[in-house]
């Protein structure tokens, strides 16, 4: 089977947008086009990765309008929904298209447009996967991060401090990511007496509700050798999910999905944890980077916590983590967010991160949907 | 109205109930957790609620023992004041959430349930 190589990225500008969904994805789109030098008619599928642009704005079928919008008709068109995860679900489709032989042009585009509505409409809506028995309660996706944060520190004596440290890491990294939500430093202090969210859990604990859209164009590594030298491959990727009830997973700190995922990912791609130079993780809540941390192997099993209290996964330390800025500076539209992942480590792997770049030949991302419901892992590194 | 859970061939408990256990057996029982009481295993007290939930809305995973067989549950508290390893007890609420305020279809689901209640 031949290699699947990603040759060109784009990323809008996250944040509070006037833009809807069908032009972030149309920006973001041609973008990529542009950067990959790519024509829209040589685009054989097109998948777009979004949870609910119906709920949230009313517009449906926004992947057959992006193929309008952009010029790629007569391309085969399809809508990626995993939740939190669309984005990386997206590039698990797009790799699988390449990787198949069914396109040997394929792009992706993730985007959502969140912040017309209300924090409590937003909430409403992400909660919406829930199961009944949860969403009768008034259970939201930060009330998860609340109680598990709780049982984290609890059983394993974590300090509370070490959760607003990822906070405060993450947001530094963003101070140079152009297209960054947020694009400042938060001290330790502020993040700790910020009004409580979901206790112990505060509000700097948590991401921001993010209009955005990023995109990825992969194609089969002897085609990328016609557009550019500069490319990426996808050494390794996987998906698995989780129970759909939170409560019924045997430790609330083992999230399975990111477990499967990730040895799924590794196994494919040769490689083990300490061969990874640099990653992006699902960081929505603070405490899932450690949980993340712990079930990929980069850390054991409630030890993650001393590894951010070392600055091991500071942007100069051994295991960069979150070098965008993460979801907590750069912003979460939800479907964005797995494809914008993956830009940071494509940029990081072709040493085009500026200010933001660390030494990498070897990336991963873990994007997260629901509270680890659905997980995809992947594995990529620089190409020829 | 009873707090039901599912019974599976290879003995495991389940709450809510599922079509296929966790052995991959169709349930053969059901169980009452009502009539138990449980055990705090971590709670959160949510400040940023969606629309028709009650604000602030302390909620808790817990954990009935049913002779031997552990099952685990979430659901809202009727007190914030609740500690991990309190003992709490269910207590039935006809609404615990406004149906119709939320993105959920009303008629899809019910809305009463039970409340975890410091013992």
């Amino acid at each position: 089977m031949e290699r699947v190589a990603i040759i060109g990225s784009s990323m809008t500008q996250f944040g509070q947008r006037d833009a809807w969904i069908r032009e972030l994805l149309a920006e973001a789109g041609g973008e990529c086009l542009e950067d990959a030098a790519v024509d829209p008619t040589d685009v054989d599928h097109l998948y777009v990765s979004n949870m609910a642009s119906g709920e949230f704005e009313g517009q449906t079928g926004v992947v057959n309008a992006l193929a309008h919008d952009l010029g790629a008709i007569p391309a085969y068109t399809e809508r990626v929904d995993q939740t939190s995860s669309s984005g990386g679900a997206g590039m698990y489709a797009a790799w699988r298209s390449v990787a198949s032989g069914a396109s040997d042009m394929t792009l992706l585009v993730g985007g959502e447009k969140m912040t017309h509505r209300t924090t409590a409409e937003a909430t409403d809506v992400i909660a919406s996967l829930t199961h009944p028995c949860e969403y009768k309660h008034g259970i939201t996706l930060p009330s998860f991060a609340g109680l598990t944060a709780r049982h984290y520190l609890e059983r394993f004596d974590a300090p509370r401090e070490s959760l607003g440290k990822v906070a405060a890491k993450n947001h530094k990294n963003g101070v140079d990511n152009p297209h960054a939500q947020f694009q400042k430093e938060v001290d330790l202090e502020t993040i700790l007496e910020s009004p409580v969210v979901a206790d112990p859990l505060r509000l700097y604990d948590f991401c921001p509700i993010t209009d955005g859209s990023a995109a990825l164009m992969f194609c089969p590594e002897s085609v990328a050798a016609e557009y550019t030298d500069d490319y990426v491959v996808v050494s390794g990727i996987d998906g698995a999910t989780d129970t759909h009830v939170v409560h019924e997973r045997p430790d609330p700190t083992i999230m399975g999905g990111v477990v499967e995922s990730g040895e799924g990912a590794f196994d494919m791609a040769g490689y083990e944890p300490e061969d990874i130079d640099v990653a992006e993780l699902h960081d929505m809540f603070t405490i899932l980077e450690f949980l993340q941390m712990e079930g990929l192997g980069f850390a054991e099993q409630g030890e993650a916590w001393k590894l951010v209290e070392e600055g091991y996964t500071d942007r100069d330390g051994e295991l960069p983590i979150n070098t965008s800025g993460g979801l907590k500076s750069k912003g979460h539209p939800l479907g964005a967010s797995g494809v914008a992942q993956g830009v940071e480590i494509y940029e990081q792997l072709l040493g085009e991160a500026g200010p933001r770049q660390v030494e990498a030949d070897v990336g991963l991302c873990c994007n997260v949907g629901g509270f680890g419901n659905c997980v995809i892992t992947t594995i990529m590194e620089a190409g020829a | 109205m009873t707090m039901e859970a599912y019974r599976y061939e290879d003995g495991s408990i389940s709450y809510p109930g599922h079509p296929i256990g966790p052995d991959g057996s169709e349930p053969v029982d059901t169980v009452d957790l009502s009539e138990y009481t449980a055990e705090v295993i971590t709670w959160t007290t949510s400040t940023a609620t969606p629309p028709g939930v009650r604000e602030p809305n302390t909620l808790a995973i817990v954990e009935f023992d049913v002779d031997g067989e552990p099952v685990r549950a979430i659901g809202q508290a009727t007190s914030d004041d609740i500690e991990t390893g309190d003992e709490v007890e269910p207590v039935y609420v006809d609404e615990l959430r406004t149906p119709g305020k939320g993105i959920r279809e009303p008629d899809s689901q019910e809305w009463d349930g039970y409340r975890f209640e410091p013992v």
